[in-house]
């Protein structure tokens, strides 16, 4: 079950020196060239994923530019009205970045209170043989497919609980049910990383704070808590980045009219939520339909980065602290 | 910290504790701060519950051969999925052909022989990672571009959706692959090579086979996400009507995701029934992966 670690991804390997030069060659006698020809092919493979972002990079920037060059860029930044199909169309993000904002505070409400719980329980209470139950269990929840969360989310969440069960002032669709579900969506990856940084704070300390007379609670929030603190950041900055650009629970449960939303019992329409949409339309390539779609592609493409890069510094400086 | 939770047992045991350590653990806040704790694996667990439940009951009106054996229809009561199982099968056998072997290269390319000091190789470690999170439609955005550049008028075509997915679950197969060679001991490599073994001889015969456990078990938990995934496929045009069976990597289709997403959004209720049967025949299969998985990876996974 490796998805919801792998952003914390591998870092580099002290234990074991590369050797990068050849270190038989010298009794080799002649050079392989089919060895040669190997490492070139391997090094190629390693080199598409840069590729891959190097592609997403222009596939995203070159349909923006022809977006940006009918729409300026404050007008799309600032603009608080979103209506890309109208006669009188208004190309103003605003309303999806409201949209997108709460469900991904909603699902931040749920997710870290659940996943820290969860991570200090397995980091610091569990016994061996429960964590070994428990870990499989809750890595369940990152394998389900975000499409079945969909259909919860609308379904029961929304139809079922909100609707008929608590009688809320809600209509087909909100951004509270997406974002609810989502949280729990996320539980795993904010879980999965944080636990491995409290596990990863020498026992030491623990003993030092249990000699000293504290009890386990006070060690978890007073001792390992600080101590893995960077690495419980990166978790919920990871968190924050899958919250973005989490899709289809949005585009089936949250509704699509583009529109500010000022109450979590209001349907709306995130960034995620408008490609998915219009990418239903059939667009032709060049139009300001097609170009749209990157254009909010390329402002999701940016956040999400900004918010990884945060991550990976907070992964690094946990990694280096012991 | 699992060793302090024990009373101090044995014959010099004080009436009274001289300190609160261990007993401190009875007053109302650290007991209050455990059920917390426990309640929140509870609600965790308790929504997974509260999930499968609920889409068992919503589709089990819909378990029948029906939903295996016959196409989408406009009416919920002769509708099935099988072009869907089918459109997902090919799309995932392509996925794999495609991105299993690219990924297990670039891995080793890393792990063996990149110098970790080269400016490139480090760019390389820092963008999978990165990519690792990129969202997946996102990746539905980059294949839409790249078949518009080379003049697909209909995007809806196996291999454009299989490369989508391929690049999403790449920087997934990286990682995997990178921890199981990783986990090879050094002494094999270095035994290898003192026996005279080129470095690349050392990697085919000794380091990539003890790996291959690792590295399956890590291919197919990408590949079961694959199948999972929607958003990018959706991008590309595969909400469509199709009542064939796809036939090859440039024929139409759709997949069990995106067949759930459509019938999802139908007003009728009968199409919700059939959404939740194909959530729990997605999940099943899902599952079956995974059991796979972990039971490769306790199998055969060697332990040094």
């Amino acid at each position: 079950m490796t998805t919801a670690v792998s952003a914390g991804g591998p870092a580099t390997t002290p234990d074991r020196p590369t050797p990068h030069t050849e270190p038989a060659s010298r009794f080799a006698g002649r050079p392989r060239y089919g060895e040669l020809v190997i490492r070139l092919l391997l090094r190629i493979a390693a080199a598409v994923t840069v590729v891959t972002t190097v592609g997403i990079l222009i596939a995203l920037a070159i349909p923006s530019i022809g977006f940006f060059a009918e729409v300026p860029v404050l007008e799309f930044l600032f603009g608080t009205r979103w209506a890309p199909r109208f006669a009188d169309a208004s190309f103003g993000v605003v309303p999806l970045v409201t949209a997108t904002a709460w469900t991904t505070l909603l699902a931040l409400l749920v997710a870290v209170p659940l996943g820290l719980g969860a991570a200090i329980f397995l980091a610091e209470y569990a016994s061996p043989r429960l964590r070994k139950v428990l870990k499989p269990i809750l890595e369940i929840l990152a394998g389900i497919p975000t499409v079945v969360y969909g259909f919860f989310a609308l379904q029961f969440m929304q139809t079922t609980v909100f609707r008929d069960w608590a009688n809320l002032p809600t209509g087909a669709f909100s951004v509270l049910a997406a974002g609810l579900v989502m949280g729990v969506m996320i539980v795993p990856t904010i879980a999965s990383i944080s636990e491995d940084s409290m596990s990863a704070v020498p026992q030491a300390m623990r003993q030092g704070s249990a000699a000293l007379g504290a009890n386990r609670m006070q060690t978890t929030l007073r001792v390992v808590f600080p101590a893995a603190l960077s690495g419980i950041v990166a978790a919920m900055v990871l968190g924050v980045s899958r919250a973005v650009g989490e899709t289809m629970i949005v585009a089936i449960a949250a509704g699509n009219q583009a529109r500010l939303v000022a109450n979590p019992l209001e349907a709306g329409q995130t960034m995620t939520g408008f490609i998915a949409n219009a990418a239903l339309g059939d667009s032709r390539v060049g139009s300001i339909e097609y170009d749209t779609l990157f254009a909010v592609g390329l402002l999701l493409f940016l956040i999400t980065l900004l918010i990884n890069f945060i991550s990976i510094r907070f992964v690094r400086r946990f990694r280096e602290a012991y | 910290m699992r060793t302090l939770g024990g009373t101090i047992d044995g014959a010099i045991r004080p009436e009274r504790p001289l300190a609160s350590g261990t007993n401190g653990e009875r007053r109302p806040a650290p007991l209050t701060f455990l059920v917390l704790l426990w309640l929140s694996l509870v609600v965790a667990f308790g929504v997974l519950v509260t999930l499968i439940v609920t889409i068992i009951i919503d589709g089990q009106g819909q378990f029948t051969g029906r939903l295996l054996s016959e196409y989408p229809a406009s009416s919920p009561d002769r509708a099935g999925a099988r072009p869907a199982i089918l459109g997902s099968a090919w799309v995932i056998a392509t996925t794999a052909i495609m991105t299993i072997p690219l990924g297990i290269a670039a891995a080793v390319h890393l792990e063996e022989f990149a110098d970790k000091r080269n400016w490139f190789n480090r760019m390389i470690e820092l963008n999978v990672q990165n990519l690792a999170a990129v969202p997946s439609i996102v990746y539905g955005l980059l294949a839409l571009a790249f078949l518009s550049l080379l003049g697909v008028r209909d995007k809806n075509i196996v291999i454009g959706g299989a490369l989508a997915l391929s690049l999403l679950i790449l920087p997934v197969i990286i990682i995997a692959t990178r921890e199981a060679l990783r986990a090879v001991p050094t002494e094999i490599r270095e035994g290898s090579l003192a026996l005279g073994a080129t470095q690349w001889q050392t990697t085919w015969r000794q380091t990539l086979p003890s790996a291959v456990p690792g590295i399956a078990t890590g291919s197919i938990l990408a590949l079961s996400r694959a199948l999972g995934e929607a958003a990018p496929l959706l991008v590309l045009g595969a909400l469509v009507f199709v009542s064939f069976d796809p036939s090859g990597i440039l024929s139409g289709y759709t997949t069990l995701p995106i067949q759930i997403f459509n019938w999802t959004g139908r007003p009728q209720e009968g199409f919700h029934q059939l959404a939740a049967a194909t959530s729990v025949l997605l999940l099943g299969v899902l599952v079956l992966m995974n059991g796979l998985a972990i039971y490769i990876r306790n199998r055969f996974q060697k332990r040094w």
